[in-house]
């Protein structure tokens, strides 16, 4: 276990040197270019015919012919309060569910970094709802959880006053989001663990030494040294969480109303029940222009985060 | 310290004994109350469906699989389609992956920073927004409902994560090994086979279970590409939820089945777990 170096990062040219001749640049160059080739063929064109498509008039139960519509696509989606609302729910889902989850993992990992009878145990308990099939979580807490007439969590809340409560219809937002925390606390945990591990004992031992309490030094050493930890969970928590639709069409189906409908479930509808095809695209469109507004700012957090080991000569 | 008089040593360390017992607990009582969902799922599997329905729980039943044989008798075509998605998906990762992770690693193209960033910028790109225009294009290539084209989507969403993963573990093959191979007159793909595959293959071995775990728990592409040549499990999953009727104890018992595989796979992988879901950045 260990590292996760705030290594500088330096330019690629240092590494590679520019003098190499053009034969062994291909050379260099050719394993590369089957699964550079491969991405770019599989996720590059699919975006362009969602341009291309965006604006069209094409609705898939409608035999009439696509056909050109120019903008008219985008004033919809953009006058469209669903679409916005939309955003604000996938919005309001990812960062609640991430930052939870990550407070709660920060505590799994303070207790999972101590000695303790069966500490491997616990830690295979605690990752084990990460690996659940997300369908099957979303359907497991929805039913056997949830449910207001033989709900578990309605009958361990019993003893304090809780009594027969439809979560899913009385908290539908609250719901999605503590299933999706729930999915979602291991992976923080593991990685706040790791950067728990990391941390050179020698500090900790000194700080102790020197008579600093138990809150102190987490405050003034540990939380500093997890911060790249944090991050790192942070962005790819938010990367994967952002997508979700399983618990979002497994639990609520965007309601009641559309109090649960984030971006990725108004897509689905928007293809599947409203059989708009141009609609969704330029939908999509927006929604892939948003997200390199925040992936720009997320890459550059990965330069910081991540080591980057050099590569060899 | 040793030297002090025994008492306030003694205390200390039933203190600190104390403390140790204390958060152990506290541990336990948090892991275990995370994991009810899981043990809900797997004991209301094995009750008979009158008694998933009750109120209070029940915890005391007689056990049963008759749930589980309803299950796994319709499971069939489902659970093929789920493997050959997964382990096709995989094998084709790892093709790809492996000379890709070595051309940004060992041997570096000139550009090889962008390279990497050009492979994770993919995976923010949300699949989503594509979703209608991907359908279309299934259906003028004649691909779609066919566990081909999931093969061919799970390998592109897999790709990335693997490449990063890959490259971190050939980053760590000592360069004395590889300095040793090119003296001995080994040429790139010897260097290929017989140094550095060796020395990654537990690397990649927790490469393709992190690939398996996310093509086999996909549903949004699945749900939307296929119809039933290419249905997975977890559309099988949904399947299980009926109109009406009685259907808990039947729901969990496939939740159980459609999960497991997975759930073994990630207890075998723990740890390595962590360097897959951060693409290597934390080993």
């Amino acid at each position: 276990m260990a590292v996760l170096d705030k290594v500088a990062v330096t330019s690629s040219e240092e590494i590679a040197p520019r003098g190499l001749s053009t034969r062994e640049r291909w050379v260099r160059r050719l394993p590369l270019l089957p699964a550079l080739i491969y991405v770019i063929v599989v996720t590059q064109i699919p975006f362009v015919v969602t341009v291309y498509y965006s604006f069209q008039s094409y609705f898939w139960d409608i035999p009439a012919p696509a056909h050109f519509t120019g903008f008219s696509n985008y004033s919809t989606v953009f006058t469209n309060p669903a679409f916005r609302g939309a955003l604000v729910k996938s919005v309001i889902m990812t960062a609640s569910a991430v930052i939870v989850a990550m407070i709660l993992g920060v505590v799994f990992a303070l207790l999972l970094d101590r000695k303790f009878l069966g500490r491997g145990v616990v830690r295979t308990l605690i990752i084990t709802p990460f690996l659940v099939m997300p369908a099957a979580a979303a359907l497991v807490w929805s039913g056997p959880m949830l449910d207001p007439n033989f709900g578990l969590l309605n009958y361990l809340l019993a003893p304090v006053g809780v009594q027969h409560v439809a979560w899913l219809s009385t908290h539908p937002l609250g719901s999605v989001i503590v299933v999706m925390i729930w999915q979602w606390t291991p992976f923080m945990t593991l990685i706040v663990l790791a950067g728990l591990q990391s941390q050179p004992p020698d500090v900790l031992e000194a700080a102790k030494v020197d008579g600093a309490g138990a809150l102190a030094t987490f405050r003034e050493l540990t939380l500093p040294h997890l911060r790249p930890y944090i991050e790192l969970g942070v962005l790819l928590g938010s990367i994967y969480l952002v997508n979700a639709f399983d618990q979002v069409e497994l639990m609520t189906k965007g309601g009641p109303g559309t109090t649960t409908t984030n971006i990725p479930f108004y897509l689905y509808q928007q293809v599947n029940n409203a059989f708009d095809i141009g609609g969704a695209a330029a939908a999509g469109v927006v929604t892939v222009i948003l997200t390199i507004i925040v992936a720009t700012f997320a890459l550059r957090m990965f330069a910081r985060v991540f080591q980057f080991e050099e590569a060899k000569g | 310290m040793s030297a002090v008089t025994g008492r306030p040593a003694d205390v200390r360390r039933g203190r600190a004994w104390m403390g140790t017992v204390g958060w152990g607990a506290l541990a336990w009582v948090l892991a275990i109350a995370f994991f009810l969902p899981v043990l809900w799922m797997a004991i209301t599997a094995f009750k008979p469906e009158s008694a998933a329905e009750t109120w209070p729980p029940k915890f005391v039943f007689s056990p049963t699989l008759a749930e589980f044989r309803l299950v796994l008798s319709g499971a069939g075509p489902y659970l093929t389609h789920s493997l050959v998605a997964t382990v096709g998906s995989t094998i084709l990762v790892l093709i790809l992956g492996v000379p890709a992770a070595y051309a940004l690693a060992v041997h570096p193209v000139r550009r090889w920073r962008d390279g990497l960033f050009f492979f994770i910028s993919t995976k923010m790109l949300p699949i989503v927004a594509a979703i209608g225009p991907l359908y279309v294009l299934a259906l003028r290539t004649h691909l779609l409902d066919s566990t081909a084209l999931l093969i061919i989507l799970y390998t592109a969403m897999n790709l990335p994560l693997a490449i990063w993963m890959i490259r971190s573990f050939m980053l760590e093959v000592p360069g004395e090994l590889l300095e040793a191979a090119r003296l001995d007159g080994a040429g790139r793909l010897r260097e290929m086979t017989s140094v550095i595959l060796p020395v990654i293959s537990p690397g990649l071995v927790s490469t393709a279970l992190i690939c398996v775990i996310f093509a086999w728990n996909e549903l949004f592409l699945a749900l939307n590409l296929s119809v039933t040549s290419a249905a997975t499990l977890p559309m099988y999953l949904i399947s299980s939820v009926p109109q009406e009727g009685l259907y808990i104890a039947h729901l969990s018992a496939a939740a159980l089945v459609a999960s497991v595989p997975v759930i073994i796979v990630g207890w075998i992988a723990q740890r390595s777990l962590v360097r897959g879901l951060s693409m290597g950045a934390i080993k």
